[in-house]
């Protein structure tokens, strides 16, 4: 065996995206952990600030840089690594790899790769050699043909036969793939497939819609020991992303010999490709061939029957959710085992006296449910298939399935959507198809009474989880006709029942039922996640509700604060606040008080078990966080105090409960939050401070709204008070728009509607803590984009390059005097316009919003300037000023870098979705450009966000009337930068007119050819300028397939001036960066190990 | 009381029952399987799969298993997943029994299987509890039992016997000898070879260990504990299987003489309890664990290569290494605690391992071993 490397780096997974997310950041984190402990230097590179990897103290150097080939041989030369550990940075980590030892880069600095060779990965990515690796150990796979033309795709389907899976090689989260039934969807799949496909390859594959989907996580060591460590079967069978499908762990429709000979089958397959860690491998096992018929040959009494499916070489998605479901630390251990640790010689940490030479053992059910963002994309197309589209996902714990499954729903924090929730259009026979809303079209087809073997033929889900649903069906109708007594609230809060859903169906508030449970002494116990099914004594204080007898989890002694955690990941609440939760646990500990941790999302380094000194695995409602807190206070005990500044909106909404439940606080009182959310109370605060904000009031009658625009002049911001993530935000540019926003925000019932003026100036934020007396203001950003867009979806930029002195000093002095009057106790986010005319009265600075909370930028600002945030917050909750901890008031001085963080977005993922910028958020993750100019930073950041676009790449333009003078100067620096130019009618009369030569292309796609799609999908063009009038929430008829095909082909596509503007200097201006870590940027060469 | 639904919303209310430890320890449930009291000692097992091969398994007699993956019963029961004659079992204990079984192989819900085999259970307790009792306090004696109050039945299972006295291999051993045929469809008799004779002592056989030895080409005798080394060698065998079984080894000195007799005359492996008698033989002493192995997960080294096979294990006792006997060497330990795990001599053809090669429920990780053992039966020839 090599000796351990003396030096380790480790590539993160780059910005959340559809398919990518926060494991992760998980896995990372783990890894860098797992190198401490064994005295190996830890050299860490990833383009996502959002994420804990990248914290300072996690690893021992830390890059925040773009994931390229030519970044991370810069990386190398300067750090000269022993090892490379690849496996945990996603398949972005995997790709980068490969690409590094193919470019030879590997061998020229003599990098070791850890845990899995090339071979490895090449073996399990290129399906023709997997393939044929597994014939070779007689492990069958499904018939299928790799393709890589049209031609073979026409000879492939005639041999195999419709329906196909299409599969598209090394894409993220299946992305480009599909089932296709008929010939159009055949061509249409199979052409996309290639284009998404960086080898232009794709699997086209023999269908098995319908079988069970299972899946096993695996380890291996250098020893040869195998080891599973969960296996996982999913409720949506075969033909759903198992991104997408609701997953249950352990398996529970197979039998004892199917669970062992797919098992057997993991552990040949893992031995084979040699991994010297974690992997995980996807398998279909025969269903019930009366739920869906089995193919040919097979009738009768068959020899058991499964297929191979997919495996990942790496720590995955699963690889988290198996960790968070059993307790065992898989990206921990993987790493350990990548530098030469045999799984005997690790230690199982959660029982501290055994090894992690074991397998899990669970002794209650698990739930995962992906969360989806057809919340935020009502017009996307919601049908599930081998594509995801899933931003997160939620877990639940309890003893049966049907508890786990519920906690789970009310985790995902869909508005309405409770187990109850049906669409007002469903009749007689809710759809049963695979979308993100099929489970609960399942139940409704059940409360139908449609027999329960045609919903599961219908929907070829197991009938196993049928009948679970119709078990909660039938408590429903107990609730419903039964009245409530001890014996069947028992019953039905064992089988799961919110307090919510209880009281719905007996005419009840949730609080009355919360009542009767404390009358009757029913309140839930916790028992630990122990990896033993209680067969040891365990060490680790990880923990789940559920209705039994004996409660493992007593008050621990001493003063602890609950962090309320944010949930899954969704657009809007990302990464950033689970970077805040994990933070915040740490200072409590720094500061010597117990950190309690509640969250939902396994993906998360917040739910890890190390990360608090006790975790609540729970759905963040009032239900489970009272229930908690009440276990946390004894018998008659003083409650801890809840911090719920760190958990985005979903923590901050539940500062009213707790505060209603006259449940303690720590940091802004709820009072604070309110005031800042209310719009009365709020403008009455600003104009008594002084503080100017644009014209607007709060309306909740169209009347009023055509009133109080009139008198303001359009263009008007509109939106419903108390939002996230813009959603339902509008831009209104004329009284007819504002007519049609009315009607859709009266349907959706959102109250008091805030309309604004719109000042279409650059929009500044700003972070700031605040103990009461001094309100520190780490740093100002500033946007690139102007307001319009949503701050979550700009490019933002620190320190701000074009704000007058003048500027600055309101912009401080107004955030300290907010803070103050708003008695803000922690962090705070504010956000101001800069008015594009010149302001008589003052410097023309406005406030927009103001939220007394982290916002997302806390992890970017709290890296770039090193000023730790959330620490300094939570030792103010505690009770120690700013003063005490070394900080006056004011702007922290400035440092001499510049940084950009750009929008990450996951379009190409999302039919149907139109992808322009506007107020309401759409993107999913974000990356970081540091330099130390301007130019250098924006460069990285569009590198990063793969907005890069060369010298010389054709540029398609559209442009809206009213952005066309202001696209003149973008126009003459494209046609110097060598950019052949096409473009839309209007839009090219103007080029034409400037005397820059340029191509018609026709927008109208039933009028000739070329049209503006034609030279999108055959590659003429390489990026877009596409703006458009106002904003709204449906999709623009105007350009919605430009916008489209250049997602879809991949190519960077503009919506906004200011974005083109930025990427177009950047490419007149190639010049060099610098590739150096994050703390030599910040503090100086010194800051270098 | 706790309600049961079915799927129509029908109530069906299960009477109430009780398992009541020696301890003084209650817990109340529901009552499932047949009506009838059954005392036994309280045991638990870990695997989240295999119910219905561990309530065949002989070496559950005279137990009341727990099982402590709380939902059992999901994908139902079948003829061939016996892995012996019966039930055998005293009693089962779970949070819940599904009467929704969903598997193409299912032929009878768990509980209608119980009810037939005439062993009672319990569902609807704190099953987590109940082994976090166990493992703190101990295996001890229990009862199930509808009828009766706690104090009642306490009483009534004071003056019962306690496992450790009684011989329960004498209840689970064939009477006569018999010739195994594989009782499953389809399944082949050997690789080609000509099939070499395998004679298997049963001590509380399962099913999987002689459809293994068929597999590998092998005809196989079972044969009941009391025959004697003479009368097996009679038979001629290539090889001996001592087989696992329930209850105490210290009280199987016929079978440690049998095994005398064997040893030196053709190549033996030992499984489990047939382990324990291999190692009372070479000197060692069994002693009780505190609440056992019983479970799929546990992990075992193999003390030459060094490599950690995941086992399936199921015993009460164990031999204590410590006075073993110079030719034979300890090869194998359980990870978690040391536990002498398996034996080999050094110069005869004999290996024994505690843990449950056979899987059945269980992982297959180990099934190699029947590979080296028939592979040692076939360079032998018959037994002179």
């Amino acid at each position: 065996m090599p000796d351990k490397p003396s030096s380790v780096l480790i590539i993160g997974s780059g910005p959340i995206v559809i398919g990518q997310a926060a494991e992760f950041d998980y896995a990372g984190t783990q890894a860098c952990k797992a190198m401490r402990e064994e005295g190996i230097r830890s050299i860490l590179v990833n383009s996502n600030p959002a994420t804990i990897m990248t914290d300072e103290g996690v690893a021992d150097v830390t890059y925040i840089e773009p994931l390229t080939v030519e970044v991370l041989e810069r990386i190398i030369a300067r750090e000269r690594p022993e090892g490379l550990l690849p496996t945990l940075g996603g398949q972005t980590g995997l790709n980068l790899a490969v690409d590094l030892a193919d470019a030879g880069i590997l061998e020229r600095y003599g990098v070791r790769l850890l845990g899995t060779s090339v071979r490895t990965i090449k073996l399990a990515e290129d399906r023709q050699l997997f393939r044929d690796l597994l014939r070779e150990l007689g492990e069958p796979v499904p018939d299928s043909d790799i393709v890589e033309t049209w031609e073979q795709a026409v000879a492939a389907r005639r041999r195999i036969g419709l329906p196909l899976v299409i599969r598209p090689a090394y894409t993220l989260g299946g992305t480009g793939g599909g089932v296709a039934n008929t010939d159009e969807e055949y061509e249409r799949i199979v052409t996309a497939g290639l284009a998404a496909s960086p080898i232009h390859q794709v699997l086209v594959e023999q269908s098995l819609i319908g079988w069970k989907e299972v899946e096993y996580e695996v380890m291996r060591d250098a020893n040869d020991t195998c080891i599973t460590i969960c296996n996982m079967e999913n409720l949506d069978p075969m033909g759903v992303h198992t991104g997408d499908s609701i997953v249950v762990a352990p398996s529970q429709t197979l039998s004892d010999s199917e669970y062992h000979m797919l098992r057997n089958s993991s552990l040949k397959i893992i031995r084979a490709l040699g991994i010297e860690g974690g992997c995980n491998v996807q398998l279909a096992l025969a269903p019930r061939p009366d739920v869906v018929a089995w193919p040919e040959g097979t009738e009768g009494e068959p020899e058991l029957q499964y297929y191979v499916i997919e495996v990942n070489p790496r720590v995955s998605r699963s690889s988290a959710l198996a960790s968070k479901a059993t307790g065992y630390p898989i990206a921990r251990v993987a790493a350990k085992i990548a530098i030469g640790k045999r799984l005997d010689e690790i230690e199982n940490s959660v029982t501290r006296r055994t090894s992690a030479a074991f397998e899990p053992a669970l002794d209650y059910c698990v739930v995962k449910i992906p969360r989806w963002p057809f919340d935020k994309f009502p017009f996307g197309d919601r049908t599930l298939g081998t594509q995801m589209k899933a931003t997160g996902e939620v877990m639940a714990i309890d003893r049966t399935f049907e508890a786990a499954l519920q906690k789970a729903i009310r985790s995902l924090e869909v508005s309405g959507r409770s187990v109850l929730w049906e669409h007002a259009e469903w009749g007689d026979e809710p759809p049963l198809d695979a979308t993100d809303e099929r489970l609960w079209a399942l139940l409704a087809a059940i409360r139908r009474n449609m027999p329960l073997e045609e919903v599961s033929r219908r929907s070829r889900v197991d009938p196993w989880f049928i009948e679970r649903l119709a078990r909660i069906v039938a408590m429903e109708r107990r609730l419903l006709a039964e009245d409530l007594g001890p014996a069947l609230l028992r019953d039905a809060k064992r089988l799961g029942l919110s307090d919510a859903a209880i009281g719905t169906l007996g005419d009840r508030l949730p609080e009355q039922v919360r009542a009767l449970r404390e009358e009757w002494g029913l309140r839930p116990v916790y028992k630990m996640v122990d990896t033993c099914a209680a067969e040891f004594d365990a060490a680790t204080p990880y923990f789940y509700s559920t209705y039994e007898d004996e409660n493992e989890a007593p008050p621990a002694p001493g003063e602890r604060v609950l962090v309320i955690g944010s949930g899954p990941i969704r657009i809007g609440q990302g990464i950033e606040f689970d970077y805040c939760s994990v933070q915040a646990a740490h200072a409590l500990q720094e500061a010597g008080v117990g950190a309690i941790l509640a969250n939902s999302n396994p993906e998360t380094v917040s739910t890890d078990f190390d990360t608090s000194d006790r975790l609540y695995f729970e759905p963040l409602d009032e239900e489970s966080i009272r229930d908690l807190l009440e276990n946390e206070s004894g018998d008659g005990g003083e409650s801890p105090r809840s911090i719920v500044q760190f958990g985005g909106q979903t923590a901050v909404n539940m500062a009213r409960t707790l505060h209603g439940s006259a449940l303690p606080i720590a940091g802004s009182s709820a009072d604070a939050i309110d005031l800042a959310e209310d719009r009365g109370r709020f403008e009455a605060i600003l104009s008594e401070l002084e503080v100017p904000q644009p014209p607007g009031t709060g309306v909740t009658s169209l009347e009023d709204a055509i009133t109080t625009a009139e008198a303001i002049g359009y263009p008007v911001l509109v939106r419903p008070s108390y939002v996230l993530g813009g959603r339902a935000m509008e831009v209104v540019q004329d009284a007819n728009e504002l007519v049609r926003y009315f009607a859709a925000a009266l349907e959706e019932r959102t109250g008091v509607v805030l309309i604004d003026k719109y000042l279409d100036g650059r929009e500044v934020e700003v972070d700031a803590i605040c103990d009461g007396e001094t309100v520190l203001i780490p740093g100002i950003m500033e946007h690139i984009e102007r307001a319009g867009v949503h701050s979550g979806d700009s490019m933002a930029v620190y320190p701000p390059q074009n704000l007058s002195n003048a500027q600055r000093a309101a912009i401080v002095d107004y955030t300290q005097r907010m803070a103050l009057a708003l008695k803000v106790r922690g962090l705070m986010n504010v956000q101001f316009v800069i008015s594009p005319q010149d302001e008589p009265d003052g410097p023309g600075v406005f406030v927009i919003e103001v939220n007394p909370r982290s916002s997302r930028t806390v992890p970017f600002i709290s890296k770039v300037t090193g000023v730790p945030m959330v620490k300094l917050a939570v030792n103010v909750m505690l009770g120690r000023s700013l003063r005490e901890q070394g900080y006056a008031s004011g702007l922290w001085p400035e440092r001499s870098l510049v940084a950009v963080k750009a929008p990450v977005f996951s379009m190409a993922k999302l039919v149907g979705v139109d992808t322009y910028l506007g107020p309401e958020m759409k993107s999913t993750g974000e990356v970081m450009g540091v330099d130390r100019t301007f130019e250098a930073a924006v460069r990285k950041a569009m590198i990063a966000s793969d907005l890069r676009v060369a010298a010389g790449t054709p540029f398609l333009l559209s442009l809206s009337n009213q952005t066309k003078a202001d696209a003149l100067p973008l126009i003459y620096a494209l046609h110097e930068a060598g950019c052949p130019l096409y473009a839309t009618e209007g839009t090219a009369q103007l080029v034409a007119g400037l005397g820059v030569p340029v191509e018609l292309v026709t927008k109208r796609l039933n009028e000739g050819h070329p049209n503006v799609v034609d030279v999108i999908r055959d590659g003429t063009v390489g990026a877009v300028i596409n703006t458009i009038e106002g904003g709204r929430s449906e999709p623009l008829r105007d350009g919605f397939h430009i916008r489209r095909s250049a997602t879809e082909m991949r190519i960077p596509c503009f919506t906004s001036l200011d974005t083109a503007r930025a990427a177009i200097q950047s490419l007149s201006n190639p010049g060099s960066y610098e590739v150096l870590p994050i703390s030599v940027y910040r503090d100086g060469d010194g800051a270098a190990k | 009381m706790t309600q049961h639904l079915d799927l129509l919303g029908r109530e069906h209310p299960r009477p109430p029952a009780r398992l009541v430890l020696a301890d003084g320890r209650v817990f109340e449930g529901t009552a499932v399987g047949a009506d009838v009291r059954s005392t036994g000692e309280v045991v638990f097992n870990t695997s989240m799969t295999g119910y219905q091969e561990a309530l065949t398994d002989p070496s559950y007699r005279g137990q009341i298993l727990t099982m402590t993956y709380p939902i059992q019963g999901n994908y139902g029961t079948n003829a061939f997943t016996d892995e012996s004659r019966e039930v055998q079992v005293r009693g089962f204990v779970v949070r819940e029994l599904t009467d929704l079984p969903s598997h193409w192989q299912n032929e009878a819900t768990l509980d209608e299987y119980l009810k037939r085999a005439g062993v009672p259970g319990i569902a609807g307790i704190d099953t987590r509890s109940l082994t976090r009792h166990l493992r703190s306090q101990g295996v001890v004696m229990g009862t199930l039992t509808r009828d009766e109050t706690a104090a009642e039945a306490l009483a009534r299972l004071r003056g019962e016997p306690e496992y450790q006295g009684i011989d329960y291999v004498a209840q689970v051993s064939t009477v006569s000898s018999y010739d195994f045929e594989d009782d499953r469809q389809g399944a082949s008799n050997g690789r080609g070879e000509p099939p070499a004779h395998v004679v298997v002592v049963d001590l509380g056989v399962k099913r999987n260990i002689m459809r293994l030895l068929r597999e590998r080409g092998c005809e196989v005798t079972a044969v009941p504990h009391t025959m004697s080394a003479e009368d097996i060698l009679q038979l001629r065998p290539d090889g001996v299987l001592l087989s696992p079984g329930p209850g105490d080894p210290m009280l199987l000195d016929h079978v440690v003489t049998t095994a005398r007799g064997l040893i030196g005359k053709t190549p033996v492996m030992g499984i489990c309890l047939g382990h324990q008698v291999v190692g009372r033989l070479f000197g060692a002493s069994t002693y009780k664990l505190k609440f056992g192995h019983r479970g799929a997960n546990h992990p075992v080294r193999d003390e030459q290569t060094g490599k950690v096979y995941i086992t399936a294990q199921n015993h009460g006792f164990a031999v204590d290494g410590d006075r073993l006997d110079a030719g034979v060497e300890v090869s194998q330990v359980h990870l978690n605690d040391g536990t002498v795990e398996g034996l080999t001599h050094r110069s005869e053809p004999v290996f024994t391992i505690q843990y449950h090669s056979e899987a059945s429920p269980g992982p297959n990780d180990t099934e190699f071993l029947f590979d080296r053992f028939v592979a040692t039966v076939r360079s032998r020839g018959p037994a002179q």
